[in-house]
């Protein structure tokens, strides 16, 4: 009894250990669960989903690729990949570009309007980008961009503010005597971006490729209201139209899933240490 | 050179302008001929025309239009638009099924106190020494990095009939057969929870980024003086996350009153869940309504800046400083 009424620091410190292992495995359960189940039943043949509903149930064979197959092939995922895949390149370069030159030139000049220029940046990130999409939509069809990829890669680009921030924390850190040399060896300002300021951003580049890629690879919403046509669709409205066809079928609905978020676990896995740095810099800055 | 100052002011602002931390510019060893020096001036902005461009027409542009037409009856596809004045505004606030979707935000703003509990929690045992400590960090931010459809779609099913959640219920022996997404309350809680399910990962990683950047002599010398972990976490932890916690909880107010995609891909709005977001998006797509749908937009974006306002002067942060 005297350890239930005046137990030993040593119990005590135990009691909170397990207690602390034991919230751990419970939160990784609430995670892992829902994904594990999608995984079992991407794996089960639609027979065996109509005979036993329960959820928990193992699949038959587990090397029953079928519904991968359907789902890439009805649900056009090799398109969806391919269009996500154009879009990635041109609005992530873009990104990387635009940011590191409008970082350079803000830092690395003084010009007349620079603070205004400063400010409309920062209060644009106070927009939030969905609120204004029934007027964006006007002003990107009027450029007939609706219904093309070209929609897309331009929003993306053009409201990405946080990344000119992320340049400008390291522009920063350059220092300015490197530009000094290179400028008195007759090195212009182009030069200066694209042999000095350019190769020396290596780290914010890749934080910036890192977190927009996953923003645009996972992005819904613009795809959703500027690439309407069948052919155009990204991985996330392409999934979204698996509702339609594939209806109750989820055997179907959960290997597109799988497809879906197997390259995001392999990004994942393979550059943790950078996506846990990137987003810790994209959203506090 | 006094000279240059009185002919080239600009020049003079330069070196004000500067930041401290830059070493002034050498001196030009001769004034630069005109055209030289026009060329000079023009540099900076073309390393700005593409990202201001992209600025004003992305953001600022939209903006404006949107104000402009909030205040018109615009169907937006006719070229007739007339000027109905503060209409659209009375309408959004007079009809209450139009304001009702602010209620829904309720629940995803108690989910986002719910969430940021939890990832404080975690953020904070994890910042300890703890074995598989890579293993739960991993486990634990992964959701965010998943797509929204297809989490979407995982969570369907886990509250479908006979889904995920029944079939644990049933595991314990609870047999249930209730409709998770079949009253308006419950719907609105399970897509809340998904909220949660999806988000915490950030707010953790945040966090515990924060938490690591606190120096750990600091915990030695409260060890020392006798602190258990929970004075460790109020007097140290708790006021050197402060900035990033403000951030989370600004991040939260504005994410709860602009979700989307989750109730839309579960729901489609239906059963009490549209949100705001989902109701501008039929308002202005489905129904051409949009005059009324800009007029909603711009509520929600003065809702949105009100709160970063009144957050910025209740928690004075040093984040603003950019340049």
């Amino acid at each position: 009894m005297t350890t239930l009424t005046n137990p030993t620091p040593v119990v005590r410190r135990r009691v909170a250990r397990t207690l602390t292992y034991l919230s751990l495995v419970g939160a990784s359960v609430v995670v892992l669960l829902p994904l594990l189940v999608v995984l079992l039943t991407s794996l089960k043949t639609e027979r065996q989903m109509a005979e036993d509903s329960g959820a928990l149930t193992m699949p038959d064979s587990f090397l029953n690729l079928d519904n991968y197959a359907t789902a890439f092939r009805d649900g056009e995922m090799l398109t969806a990949f391919g269009n996500t895949a154009f879009i990635l390149l041109f609005a992530v370069s873009g990104t990387v570009l635009i940011g590191s030159m409008a970082a350079y030139a803000i830092d690395r000049f003084t010009f007349r309007f620079r603070k205004l220029v400063v400010a409309l940046f920062l209060v644009a990130t106070l927009v939030p980008g969905v609120t204004t999409q029934v007027a964006t939509f006007q002003i990107v069809d009027s450029f007939g961009m609706f219904d093309t990829r070209w929609a897309p890669i331009a929003l993306y680009m053009g409201t990405d503010i946080v990344s000119i921030y992320i340049f400008l924390q390291f522009v920063r850190s350059i220092p300015i005597s490197l530009d000094e040399s290179a400028r008195l060896d007759g090195a212009n300002a182009f030069t200066i971006y694209r042999k000095i300021i350019f190769p020396l951003l290596r780290p914010a580049i890749a934080t910036v490729v890192i977190v927009k890629g996953i923003t645009v690879y996972n992005d819904f919403y613009i795809p959703f209201l500027y690439m309407p046509s069948d052919d155009l669709g990204v991985i996330s409205t392409s999934l979204f139209r698996f509702q339609g066809p594939f209806g109750a079928h989820w055997e179907t609905i959960s290997a597109g899933a799988v497809l879906v978020i197997l390259p995001t676990l392999i990004v994942f896995l393979a550059l943790q240490r950078f996506i846990y740095n990137g987003f810790m810099r994209g959203a506090t800055k | 050179m006094p000279h240059t100052r009185t002919t080239d002011p600009s020049h003079a602002v330069k070196k004000v302008a500067r930041p401290s931390t830059a070493a002034p510019r050498p001196p030009a060893p001769r004034r630069a001929p005109r055209k030289v020096r026009l060329w000079r001036k023009l540099t900076p902005w073309l390393f700005l025309a593409a990202p201001l461009v992209l600025l004003i027409t992305f953001t600022y542009a939209p903006v404006a239009n949107m104000l402009a037409y909030s205040f018109t009856d615009w169907d937006g596809v006719s070229p007739e638009l007339s000027y109905i004045g503060a209409d659209n505004y009375i309408e959004i606030f007079t009809r209450p099924e139009l304001f009702q979707v602010f209620f829904v935000s309720g629940y995803y703003l108690a989910a986002s106190a719910i969430q940021i509990g939890v990832a404080l929690y975690f953020a904070t045992i994890l910042s300890f020494n703890i074995r598989f400590r890579n293993l739960f960090k991993g486990i634990l931010f992964f959701p965010y990095l998943i797509n929204g459809v297809a989490i979407g779609f995982v969570f369907l099913y886990f509250f479908q009939d006979g889904g995920t959640l029944d079939s644990v219920l049933a595991l314990f022996g609870h047999e249930s057969d209730r409709a998770w997404l079949g009253t308006s309350t419950s719907a609105n809680i399970s897509l809340a929870s998904v909220s949660v399910w999806r988000y915490t990962g950030l707010n953790f990683v945040l966090f515990l980024g924060a938490i690591q950047s606190i120096p750990g002599e600091l915990y030695e010398a409260a060890e020392l003086d006798g602190a258990n972990r929970w004075h460790q976490f109020r007097y140290i932890i708790a006021p050197g996350i402060r900035p990033v916690l403000s951030l989370s909880v600004i991040l939260s107010i504005s994410g709860s009153l602009s979700v989307f995609e989750i109730p839309y891909i579960m729901t489609g709005g239906a059963t009490g869940t549209e949100t705001f977001v989902i109701q501008t998006v039929k308002l202005a797509f489905q129904f051409n309504k949009t005059g009324l749908a800009s007029a909603a937009a711009v509520v929600l974006l003065l809702i949105i800046l009100a709160v970063t306002w009144l957050q910025r002067r209740l928690v004075p942060d040093d984040r603003v400083d950019l340049v």
